[in-house]
């Protein structure tokens, strides 16, 4: 179990120096970032103090190794918009991405586990074919364009929901069906798959041949192995919903991380895009290392290591 | 010898896209108390459907026990298996027949400990206590000798190589000292060495705890040695039954004589090839209607096309399902 946690905890640093280099170095390919962040009417004496100012006019390699160092102790440099440190405005933004992305978690899992689950060991009833169908529409709907259907009628129209913004608890319910939905598709499938997969399993007629109880057998030896098989799938996709939702944030005014990526694009907010980045990369390889943790805990072939 | 076993014209039929998969067409045998009777046969011939219709484990649907009685004597008085209803199902099942499966990779849960699948079958038939399904799964263990039991039973399954998983499964089949053991190619899955040990292990618990096997195989070498009777399969219904020394001596049915030709020996000069059967396996989506071998048989004559054979005797305790008389040349009489 050590050594597994280890060696994950290792690659998870190896991933983290990559990704720190390759933001690195995308924003300096994309152009010379003083003249970029300048505004047009700058005269190049102007910009050229600004790229000292800033150190641009050094070596790559020391610009990089200044980065790095800064980065390790969580100074991500100024925001050029703000003129604040970056870190603490992207702190700021985060509760708000957090709570988003579990909420919608929260309502995928809750809706998507039990319709896989009945449709898993009934396939073909009427509640696989809802799941089934859920599945599909879940995972072929383009979320952008559900999130103004859904304005518009529930917001608008029916005015159970506000249709923007994060002023009250219910604001929180269209984001979060809207960015729970792919995911809540994707669940669905996988569990139902997975139930049928197990069921077939050759130790589950092992379990009835030595006479148990149907219930016991579900408990233990189906939807134990399930569980086995959706960890990872909910911890891929709970990383994806951190780091994916700029379409939502924007649409609803969420004021969350993904919002201030789009603004901070907008704005040529070089080192908040680069804060962003680096951020929302760590948030990633951090809900990955739980979820191996979490698989260890309930696989014995991975917690042995084999 | 009281039978602990009888099986009456049980029919089994799979109702898959393809059509009805006649996969069982009547096949009748009975078991003695501590016989081990070997059921041998191509793959898809009906062995293993035979046994997992008799305990209600076919995945049903598609699967479905059409007819017939399966009349089991065990502990609790004599009963009809295919009546009974699913909880006293349940208690037979573990409980007095016990299952050993052919893959013991894929036959135990991987994420349970080996101690616990063999314990959980020990609370739920004998009523123990989890201290006491805990020891008793230990001596177990070593009944079926896995060394350092009591540090095995925290093991999984991964833990084990292919022969001691079959042991595992062993000390499952066992753990309620059941009448019946049914066998399903316990050692194909295994090395040849391996396989020795394993039918060792048989013998010594068959001589410990008296239970009756039934040993499906396509393995005729491994039948001798081990078993008293010997049932040969073909097409979903029951070709041959005998002794083993007078099946291997005098087989009566065209099939068998197939079977025991394309068995290799190590007591010829190497110069005898191995006979193989001509022809494939009955299509089982086609309903019976005649003798299933008639295809692929030398001898077959006309009425071997125009109605289905019955058992017939050929013997002591010798019985076959073919209208032609090897050792006579000719028709059987009646």
């Amino acid at each position: 179990m050590q050594r597994y946690l280890f060696s994950r905890l290792a690659q998870s640093l190896l991933i983290l120096i990559g990704l720190l280099i390759i933001v690195f170095f995308m924003v300096r390919v994309t152009g010379d970032p003083a003249s970029l962040m300048m505004s047009r009417e700058a005269s190049p004496e102007s910009i050229a103090a600004f790229r000292h100012k800033m150190g641009f006019d050094r070596p790559l390699i020391v610009q990089f190794w200044d980065f790095l160092t800064h980065v390790v102790v969580g100074d991500f440099g100024n925001s050029l918009h703000f003129k604040t440190p970056a870190l603490p405005l992207l702190l700021e933004r985060l509760p708000a991405t957090v709570e988003l992305a579990t909420i919608g978690l929260i309502m995928a899992m809750l809706i998507a586990i039990p319709l896989g689950l009945i449709g898993g060991f009934n396939p073909g009833s009427s509640i696989d074919s809802i799941g089934r169908g859920l599945a599909l529409l879940g995972q072929s709907i383009p979320n952008f364009w559900l999130a103004l259907i859904l304005i518009l009628f529930f917001a608008v129209k029916l005015r159970w929901f506000p249709s923007f913004g994060r002023d009250e608890f219910k604001s929180v319910i269209l984001p979060a069906f809207v960015i729970g939905l792919p995911t809540m598709g994707q669940l669905v499938r996988m569990t139902r798959s997975a139930v049928l997969e197990i069921r077939g399993e050759d130790f589950v007629r092992t379990a009835h041949s030595k006479g148990l109880e149907p219930r016991v057998i579900y408990i233990k030896h189906v939807l134990r192995n399930v569980a086995v098989m959706l960890v990872s799938v909910i911890g891929v996709q709970y990383s994806y919903m951190l780091g994916g939702s700029i379409y939502i944030e924007a649409v609803f005014a969420w004021p969350g991380m993904g919002q201030l990526t789009e603004q901070a694009i907008g704005w040529r907010d070089f080192t908040l895009v680069q804060a962003i980045a680096v951020f929302g990369s760590v948030v990633v390889l951090a809900i990955n290392l739980l979820t191996d943790v979490a698989y260890a805990l309930i696989d014995p072939r991975i917690r042995y290591g084999d | 010898m009281a039978k602990v076993l009888e099986v009456k014209d049980l029919v089994t039929k799979f109702y898959t896209l393809d059509g009805v998969v006649h996969a069982v067409n009547g096949v009748s045998f009975d078991l003695d108390e501590g016989e081990t009777l070997a059921i041998v046969g191509e793959s898809g011939c009906g062995k293993s459907v035979t046994m997992l219709s008799l305990l209600g484990l076919i995945p049903s649907p598609p699967g479905k026990v059409e007819r017939g009685n399966a009349f089991f004597s065990g502990g609790t008085g004599r009963c009809d298996l295919l009546q009974l209803a699913a909880p006293e199902l349940r208690d037979v099942r573990g409980g007095q027949i016990g299952f050993v499966f052919q893959d013991p990779i894929s036959s135990l849960n991987p994420i349970l400990t080996v101690g616990e699948q063999i314990a959980e079958s020990l609370t739920r038939h004998l009523g123990l206590t989890r201290e006491q399904a805990h020891r008793r799964a230990i001596k177990l263990l070593e009944e079926v000798g896995i060394p350092e039991a009591a540090q095995r039973y925290d093991s999984y399954p991964h833990h084990f190589s292919g022969g001691m998983r079959q042991r595992v499964m062993i000390a499952i089949a066992i753990s309620c000292s059941p009448s019946i053991i049914i066998a399903d190619e316990p050692t194909t899955a295994l090395d040849v060495t391996v396989q020795a040990q394993i039918v060792d292990l048989f013998k010594r618990l068959r001589d410990m705890i008296g239970m009756a096997i039934i040993w499906i195989t396509h393995d005729l070498g491994v039948v001798a040695g081990l078993a008293e009777r010997v049932l040969v399969m073909y097409g979903g219904r029951v070709a041959e039954v005998a002794l083993v020394d007078d099946l291997y001596e005098r087989p009566q049915h065209p099939y068998t004589h197939g079977l025991l030709g394309a068995l290799p020996r190590i007591d010829t000069d190497g110069s005898r090839r191995l006979v193989s059967i001509d022809g494939t396996p009955p299509d089982l989506l086609i309903p019976l209607v005649r003798c299933p071998f008639a295809p692929r048989c030398a001898y077959a004559f006309e009425r071997c096309w125009e109605e289905i054979p019955q058992l017939m005797p050929a013997g002591i305790q010798h019985q076959v399902a073919c209208f032609y008389d090897i050792e006579r040349g000719g028709p059987r009489s009646g």
